[in-house]
């Protein structure tokens, strides 16, 4: 790696006004990655954890495994950027969580001065037989809102296994988000998968949420907020197979529109294959809910106070 | 003595069918003021007309506070002067902690009302495990309830409107709830205490009955809740008791 100190310094700011703590980075004794561009600023193992990073014409290819049993007591810290205001960075990772290990994955995406800049992650994810892993994604973008996400994760949970997955992008514009996340769970493994957005102006989003609950007793939810406001666009589909007994899948979807221009729709999917399973979906689509309004209303705050309080509280 | 709130002559009609009609009611500074009446008699109506609520706009009459008509004021306008309402069934919110929550009440106060902590522990809710639970569907309903009016104890409000407060509570936190009640008003609130149960009016000092839309009587709590007993629990509220009922009852 070349002397990209100014660089990782550059970084190290996006992160921090994404709500990273910088510290983390340049902490020897916690795993992470950093990636700026196409370049690769960091790239630290810690006991347990071992990160592989090569560079592309394109961005970086990763591979990240976690040791069977390993507890990872610190939270391992990716940092994904493009500082320019155009570009493109194609992540193409592979987590893989070995037989009983836990690990927690934080995970910043920055795109602060983003014009045109396009982000493509595609990630596979492997949870072994009774492992553990929580990856929470938050990204940071400008107000500029061009910026093209489209984040891609196959997702296999062997027996036993959990997996839950926060993504968050409520700072700055989403631009084009396109969320594809498919999880095949074995038996008596649990995923979760909550993606929470706030659409502005002419925000495109659409998130997609699959479960293929595969395994005899496998939990699934799929989680959806977002708020769609000015001229956004929002679609949602949450997808459930049950395909075992016993297995049971959430799809749970919450849209608010705000302001006259702006669209959500919502489209469950559940098909039940074996019909000891059960499946559910609920969604609410539309403003914010009057009496959640009125209620804060009476405790003093104004309208616009009482809405901006509810829309930040599911974005959470 | 000067009356908190007084309500004049009021109509609200819904869809052509009068829902409340020539209400009159004042609430005294202080006092813990009943109003007893069965199902669908018009109670809940009655407290959305006094916050305001969307919907609640009155057809004739008028909504006074402290000597100022405020029936085109906003909610917001309301709780200001220091008027809130308890819901029957209070709304949940994602993401919003029970302290934000109580800290959001004490928004409307102009002293700053007491701590979280205090309102939680009147209600009997330890604060320890409550302050960062959420107030969503993870609360039970009468957990909420408590939740609810722990986050009017907050606002230190001059008039709390507290729609059945009782309802969907335990018999055990039942004296929990009357403690915030009592504590409301030993601060210098007055308390619309809105209930069909006569052993909750009880404890007020006034109470009127509340019957197909309007008040038929106010006067003593254990008088009124002998009215209610004999003549508005059987009644069918097609319409109001007959006047002879109304002169001896």
């Amino acid at each position: 790696m070349g002397d990209y100190s100014k660089e990782f310094l550059a970084m190290s700011e996006a992160y921090e006004a994404g709500g990273g703590d910088p510290a983390y980075l340049s902490d020897g004794r916690i795993a992470g990655l950093m990636v700026s561009h196409r370049k690769i600023l960091r790239c630290n193992d810690a006991p347990g954890v071992h990160i592989e990073g090569e560079e592309t014409p394109t961005g970086v290819k990763a591979r990240i495994t976690v040791d069977p049993g390993a507890h990872v007591e610190n939270p391992v810290h990716l940092c994904f950027g493009v500082l320019p205001k155009e570009g493109t960075q194609e992540i193409v990772s592979e987590f893989l969580v070995g037989e009983g290990a836990k690990a927690r994955f934080l995970a910043h995406c920055v795109f602060p001065n983003a014009v045109k800049v396009r982000h493509v992650m595609d990630a596979r994810i492997h949870v072994g037989k009774h492992a553990g892993l929580e990856y929470t994604e938050t990204h940071y973008h400008g107000e500029e809102g061009g910026v093209e996400v489209l984040p891609t994760a196959r997702i296999t949970i062997d027996e036993g296994g959990t997996y839950r997955s926060l993504f968050k992008l409520v700072q700055g514009a989403a631009g084009e988000l396109r969320i594809d996340y498919e999880a095949d769970i074995g038996k008596d493994a649990t995923c979760e998968l909550d993606a929470r957005v706030y659409g502005k102006r002419n925000d495109a989003i659409r998130v997609k949420e699959s479960l293929f609950l595969n395994g005899e007793k496998s939990r699934g939810l799929a989680k959806s907020r977002i708020v769609a406001s000015d001229h956004c666009v929002s679609e949602v589909v949450g997808e459930a197979v049950g395909n075992a007994p016993g297995a049971r899948g959430h799809v749970d979807c919450v849209e608010i529109v705000k302001g006259k221009d702006a669209r959500a729709s919502a489209v469950p999917r559940l098909l039940v294959i074996d019909d000891r399973a059960k499946l559910t979906h609920e969604a609410a689509i539309g403003s914010v809910d009057k009496k959640q309004v009125e209620t804060l209303m009476a405790r003093g705050l104004t309208e616009e106070e009482s809405v901006d309080v509810v829309v930040r509280g599911i974005l959470r | 003595m000067i009356r908190l709130l007084n309500l004049v002559d009021i109509g609200l009609a819904a869809e052509g069918k009068p829902i409340l009609h020539d209400l009159n009611l004042h609430v005294l500074p202080g006092e813990i003021h009943a109003i007893l009446g069965v199902n669908g008699c018009g109670k809940s109506t009655l407290a959305s007309v006094i916050m305001g609520l969307s919907g609640f706009s009155p057809t004739s009459g008028k909504v006074v506070f402290q000597g100022e008509e405020i029936t085109d004021l906003s909610i917001s306008g309301r709780a200001k002067r220091g008027i809130t309402l308890a819901w029957q069934e209070p709304a949940r919110f994602e993401g919003l902690t029970v302290r934000e929550y109580l800290t959001l009440g004490r928004h409307g106060s102009p002293g700053g009302g007491p701590s979280p902590e205090e309102c939680l522990l009147t209600v009997g809710l330890p604060p320890e495990r409550y302050l960062q639970r959420t107030v969503d569907a993870t609360l039970s309903g009468g957990e909420r309830k408590r939740v609810e009016l722990a986050s009017v104890l907050s606002m230190s409000p001059r008039l709390s409107i507290l729609d059945e407060p009782d309802s969907g509570i335990d018999a055990l936190s039942l004296n929990r709830i009357l403690d915030a009640v009592r504590m409301l008003a030993k601060n210098g609130a007055s308390v619309l205490l809105i209930t069909h149960q006569n052993e909750i009016a009880a404890s007020a000092d006034r109470a009127s009955s509340l019957c197909d839309g309007t008040i038929l009587r106010t006067g003593d709590p254990l008088a009124i809740g002998r009215f209610f007993e004999n003549h508005c629990r059987e009644c069918p509220h097609g319409s109001t008791p007959s006047g002879e009922v109304l002169l001896h009852g």
